[in-house]
């Protein structure tokens, strides 16, 4: 577009400054923020000159799926055969057919499109084992909100602890230093011994690593305040605990959110995990309750939901951010 | 009104694995109320320092500060402070602002929105309390800063180079502005300054600072402030005096400047 001297690009350019404003409850609209900088001669190395292309995300999300669709339906046999094979193939899973499927990717491989649309269909209406796709996404999403629940409620008075006194933070520097490296997932079958199967071992895991991203987050949120701020604060006249409510902590707020999106990245990957051994229902049960029987089409239609779902998590965060603390990075 | 007592006070900074550091060597003076103090000095001179003893930020390692009959011990609502810059709180529009010290006070809504409206009046941002601050240029936003310290009705204003980060034109407006802010409030102002021309135009009282050991070096009582109220801000700076009072302070702090390079050399 910067090439263009027609003034061709400087139309688009309009309309994709409409689009952002708009558009900014989109997926595309937050990865393209920023002030347009068409008028730029140099963008080679002008990191500030680059920002997502929504048209070229929408390239690669049509050519990821092509490729899928490519390699697992559209080479090889005539479709009604393989449709007919496949079918035949899925009432009795452990065939002897291997032969039969030319395609690169065959269906005991990876599902196609249209198996794993199939399948989500399925779980919405009759669900898997007789717990639908609903029960096991709120039990994963209830079990992450309680964790990140504690894990922010702890978390953060920790946090502000450590940032606001010495005697805290060499209390605290101990457990924050020694359990922070240690990866959650190493510490399942411990939780699984200690806590039993369902959801307080999964839920306990989430804590455990959600909480010291909060404290982290809470800590610097309040080590960032800018000392001018606190010492205005306490010359008009504020005491202690109105410099915490009113300057501390609005100003700890983007180290804050920050954090909980970091927190809610690591815990959601967690829970997968977690309960793929831990648990009775969930998404990752699902998927792994779905291995023994052959359902890769089950299994791929899990990983989309929980991928799907990490994304709208992001993305509600970023609103929830633009919305409650339209300050950030302007002090 | 409250005039400001300064008694021998000494600062001394630790330095771990060095030499300490004597920030304030034996500072006295007294400060009737509703004087314009300006400090002037090269930097290490001890002027932000003398200014965070007196708004309670730092405790002097000898000697007292007393404001009326009160030993000052910590920050208070009495002392407001402006600070260079960044001291606004950017989550909260202009009027919030400036009504956080009445707030702090659990003072009247109403009141406090009133006297809201007229504070941004003061200062010439009439229809902007409801702005965000980080929406306004770095002159409103020091214009904000006056104004939310004015609200507390202090008896003195503290000022730490309020006006240095600003552009020369912006400046020199907000010059006039604390010129007249002080003559129609008639409070006490100290003002910490790097610019010789400022300190001149806006001192009633001018110290000239020496660093180590950090002093007053030289005192100055000056014209200028009262002149300029009735004239026009660019005859008085060009005005022979001015010049003359100028070179004068100028030569002073080369002089300094010297001092320092030559044992450092």
């Amino acid at each position: 577009m910067s090439t263009d001297p027609s003034g061709v690009g400087v139309q688009d350019s309009a309309k994709l400054a409409i689009t952002d404003k708009t558009g900014s409850h989109s997926a595309s609209g937050f990865l393209n923020r920023g002030p347009r900088s068409d008028r730029k001669t140099v963008t080679f190395g002008d990191s500030s000159a680059v920002r997502s292309d929504w048209r070229w995300s929408l390239v690669s999300l049509v050519l990821l799926f092509f490729v899928w669709w490519a390699t697992t339906r559209a080479w090889g046999f005539p479709s009604e055969f393989q449709i007919a094979e496949e079918a035949n193939y899925r009432q009795i899973a452990n065939c002897n057919c291997d032969d039969e499927f030319t395609q690169i990717v065959g269906p005991r491989s990876f599902p196609a499109p249209r198996d794993t649309w199939d399948a989500l269909k399925e779980l919405t209406t009759d669900g898997f084992q007789n717990i639908s796709l609903w029960e096991h996404t709120w039990a994963s999403l209830s079990r992450v909100l309680k964790g990140m629940f504690w894990g922010v409620t702890v978390g953060v008075p920790v946090g502000f602890a450590m940032g606001l006194s010495s005697k805290a933070r060499g209390f605290f520097d101990t457990p924050v230093e020694l359990f922070r490296p240690i990866p959650p997932l190493a510490l399942i079958p411990l939780f699984i011994l200690a806590f039993g199967i369902g959801d307080a071992p999964a839920v306990r895991l989430l804590i455990f690593a959600s909480i010291w991203i909060m404290i982290i987050a809470a800590r610097s949120g309040v080590q960032t305040a800018n000392l001018s701020k606190v010492r205005a604060a306490y010359s008009l006249g504020a005491s202690k605990t109105q410099v915490l409510k009113n300057v501390l902590l609005p100003n700890a707020l983007p180290e804050l959110f920050t954090g909980i999106r970091v927190a809610l990245g690591v815990s959601w990957g967690t829970l997968v995990a977690a309960e793929l051994v831990g648990a009775r229902d969930g998404l990752g049960q699902m998927i792994f309750a779905a291995r023994p029987f052959f359902r890769l089409d089950v299994i791929v239609a899990g990983i989309i939901v929980i991928a799907v779902l990490g994304v709208l998590m992001d993305i509600l965060l970023r609103v929830l951010e633009s919305v409650l603390i339209p300050w950030r990075g302007k002090g | 009104m409250k005039d400001l007592s300064v008694r021998n006070v000494d600062m001394v900074y630790d330095v771990p694995k060095g030499e300490d550091v004597q920030a304030l060597k034996d500072v006295s003076f007294d400060l009737e109320s509703g004087r314009l103090l300006t400090l002037l000095g090269p930097s290490g001179c001890g002027k932000t320092t003398l200014l965070n003893i007196l708004a309670g930020f730092l405790a002097p390692t000898g000697g007292t500060v007393t404001l009326g009959d009160d030993v000052i011990t910590g920050p208070s609502q009495e002392r407001g402070m402006v600070f260079q810059q960044g001291a606004l709180f950017e989550w909260l529009t202009v009027a919030k602002n400036i009504g956080f010290g009445p707030r702090m006070n659990r003072a009247n809504k109403a009141e406090t929105a009133a006297k809201t409206e007229e504070l941004l009046d003061t200062v010439g941002l009439s229809g902007f309390g409801d702005a965000m601050v980080y929406e306004l240029s770095g002159g409103m936003q020091q214009r904000v800063a006056l104004a939310r310290c004015l609200a507390n009705d202090p008896d003195v204003i503290l000022m730490d180079e309020p006006l240095g980060a600003l552009d020369a034109l912006t400046r020199e407006k907000m010059q006039k502005l604390v010129l007249d802010l002080w003559n129609e409030t008639g409070k006490t102002v100290i003002l910490v300054t790097h610019s010789v021309e400022e300190a001149l135009y806006l001192g009633d009282r001018l110290f000239v600072m020496a660093p180590r050991p950090g002093r007053i070096e030289r005192e100055y009582d000056l014209p200028f402030a009262e002149m300029a109220l009735t004239r026009d801000a660019r005859e008085l700076k060009a005005s022979p005096e001015f010049i003359e009072k100028r070179e004068e302070i100028l030569s002073l702090i080369w002089e300094m400047e010297e001092e320092i390079m030559g044992r450092a050399g």
